[in-house]
């Protein structure tokens, strides 16, 4: 009794532990959303709060007044996130699950060889350039997906996954005589679908969340993706008050009306994560098991 | 095929190497097939993680974008010896050091504490706050900005607001640089605690529950159980995450540091680190040929480190070293 007592007490505890944290994880997020909800006049004489004194969805409406930017920063996300995700997850099974093979002693070669490049790399410059001036895709769509098409780190996650399903599945199977091709489609693929599932969801996450690459390479207006708008929007409004010298005079930030419809952006950026997240969580465990990744 | 016999009946010594060669090519060729499906993959890798090895070469040129890699002149150590004749060295290397420590650190200690929590509950509640401490692991560093923004904005800022109610002074948090390693560690384990707790946790699964039930038969407390198979199970999985985030302590990322500070000159002194620095070299100086000498010492150091801590894992165990 005293046993079973003490056990559910460190339990509480543990769960109670886990609010506090969780709670505190999500006050930052929940004060970004509510200060998009909120009147400029507000925020200019109050501050931030956690949940607006007036609530309106002024900054939305505003935002989409002149959609344009906003809508070709999402065209240009969501079709990169598209592409990419399918290109490198394509790409990315069909590598890892040869690494996976245990019956093909070239295996462990090809491991090394792309385990290697999370130890040691050209760095930036070198893959800058080579991107840029060699490969012609600079200033382009291809620029914004092929450079994440392989990324080891994924290729080891996923090898890690593919390696358990039983070899006497795939050597039955190939006594049947299907070729290689038809064993990854119509097999292996089809029990892969947690680790799919994970693995795409983080590289489609890579994708939606980057601004790096069009950083780099994109100067055409048509092609900024909404990660790097919103860059240039914080940049933007911090450029306009830092140009008045610091000390000299009280910056009165509330004169610049996009206080909240820079929130409202960021949480449209950021709310379509919120949307699909959920529907992945229940692979996550399953398609995460890293343990298997030293082989 | 029948060369190879007739040579390995004459000369068996002599041939040791020519036969392991063939088997190590018949191998490839028997599975043409599963080549094929690498293919792709493999092209990438060389393309995009090798061929820019060899542009490396550049940290010994003088680069000029029109002559190109190979048509720009040499000029030996000069990039490297420019770069760490400045201030700058000695600077952006501890930053990236120290804060990339302290991350290491705090990530992986708080991420371990909590999947040893987390593996005592339900599955239920462990879905429930796996969700909530993995999410902000898919924010971007751009949108994360935005919340410590809202945070640390010195006028309207929540931070400042509590400072004065509690009486304290404001804070120009983007002027002061010598709260920004506090900063950047907690947004660093904010952001990416749920993302280790995970990988630690399923971990934890991957343990045979027998043991617990033997250690629990045999009248061992929790706090036995953790200590004698949850942490040595554990500990060639903590090995492999740190050996691997120790070879990339000399790598920074890039958003965190670029955007949170919001490239803020008046706190380069605890923010800059390498990767800022060398943007900064190629983007904004245009020094491209020291940014790659740079991305050198980068690369160098971080596989020295790795192989060295591999090599001393090794000695004292050799199944948590990862090569």
């Amino acid at each position: 009794m005293n046993f079973f007592r003490k056990q559910s007490l460190s339990r509480w505890l543990i769960h109670l532990w886990f609010i506090i944290f969780s709670v505190f994880c999500l006050i930052p997020l929940v004060y970004v959303i509510s200060i998009s909800f909120s009147t400029e006049s507000d925020l200019a004489v109050d501050g931030y709060r956690l949940i607006p004194k007036t609530f309106t969805t002024f900054a939305y409406k505003y935002l989409l007044k002149s959609p344009d930017q906003l809508i070709t920063g999402y065209t240009v996300s969501v079709t990169v996130t598209v592409l990419g995700t399918v290109l490198s997850l394509l790409i990315t099974a069909m590598l890892a699950y040869v690494l996976s093979r245990k019956d093909f002693r070239g295996a462990n070669k090809l491991s090394f060889f792309i385990f290697f490049t999370l130890l040691f790399n050209g760095g930036l410059v070198p893959w800058y350039i080579l991107i840029k001036k060699y490969l012609f895709i600079g200033d382009s769509i291809f620029a914004l997906i092929l450079p994440y098409v392989i990324m080891p780190w994924h290729v080891l996650l996923m090898k890690g996954f593919l390696s358990e399903i039983p070899l006497a599945l795939i050597e039955s199977a190939k006594i049947d005589g299907a070729k290689e091709w038809r064993i990854f489609w119509q097999i292996v693929l089809p029990i892969a679908k947690p680790a799919m599932a994970t693995v795409g969801l983080f590289i489609a996450f890579v994708y939606w969340n980057d601004w790096w690459l069009a950083m780099l390479y994109i100067d055409n207006e048509k092609l900024i993706p909404l990660q790097y708008m919103l860059y240039r929007i914080m940049n933007n409004i911090q450029y306009l008050s830092s140009s008045i010298r610091p000390g000299t005079v009280n910056i009165d930030i509330s004169q610049f009306p996009n206080e909240t419809a820079r929130m409202a952006i960021a949480v449209m950026a950021a709310g379509p994560i919120l949307v699909v997240f959920p529907f992945f969580q229940k692979y996550f465990v399953k398609g995460l098991t890293v343990g298997a990744v030293k082989e | 095929m029948s060369y190879q016999t007739k040579i390995h009946n004459s000369q068996p010594l002599a041939n040791m190497n020519v036969k392991k060669k063939n088997t190590f090519w018949r191998e490839f060729l028997r599975h043409k097939g599963l080549l094929a499906l690498a293919a792709p993959g493999l092209l990438f890798v060389l393309i995009f993680n090798y061929a820019p090895m060899l542009g490396l070469v550049l940290a010994f040129k003088d680069f000029n974008f029109r002559k190109g890699i190979w048509g720009s002149d040499w000029v030996g150590l000069d990039n490297f010896k420019f770069f760490f004749t400045s201030d700058a060295a000695w600077q952006v290397t501890r930053n990236t050091i120290f804060l990339n420590f302290i991350f290491i650190l705090l990530t992986n200690v708080v991420a371990i504490a909590f999947a040893l929590m987390l593996f005592e509950l339900s599955r239920r509640a462990v879905k429930l706050f796996q969700t909530t401490l993995f999410f902000p692991y898919f924010l971007s560093w751009v949108v994360v900005s935005y919340v410590t923004y809202a945070l640390l904005n010195p006028q309207m800022g929540v931070i400042n607001q509590l400072l004065t109610q509690f009486g304290f002074h404001e804070v120009n948090w983007y002027m002061e640089a010598k709260y920004w390693p506090v900063i950047l560690s907690l947004a660093y384990l904010w952001k990416n605690v749920g993302y280790s707790t995970l990988i630690f946790y399923t971990g934890l699964m991957s343990i045979d529950k027998s043991l617990y039930e033997a250690a629990s038969i045999d009248g061992a407390s929790k706090w036995q159980q953790v200590r004698s198979i949850s942490i040595p199970l554990l500990s060639p999985l903590i090995t492999l995450i740190t050996l691997l985030q120790v070879g990339k302590i000399f790598y920074s990322d890039f958003g965190m540091f670029y955007f949170l500070t919001a490239d803020s000159g008046a706190l380069y002194a605890t923010t800059d680190v390498i990767d800022t620095y060398v943007f900064r070299a190629l983007r904004v100086s245009g020094d491209t040929s020291m940014a790659t000498a740079i991305g050198l010492y980068q690369s160098l150091v971080g596989f020295v480190l790795v192989v060295t801590v591999n090599y001393i894992v090794r000695r004292f165990n050799k199944d948590n070293a990862i090569f």
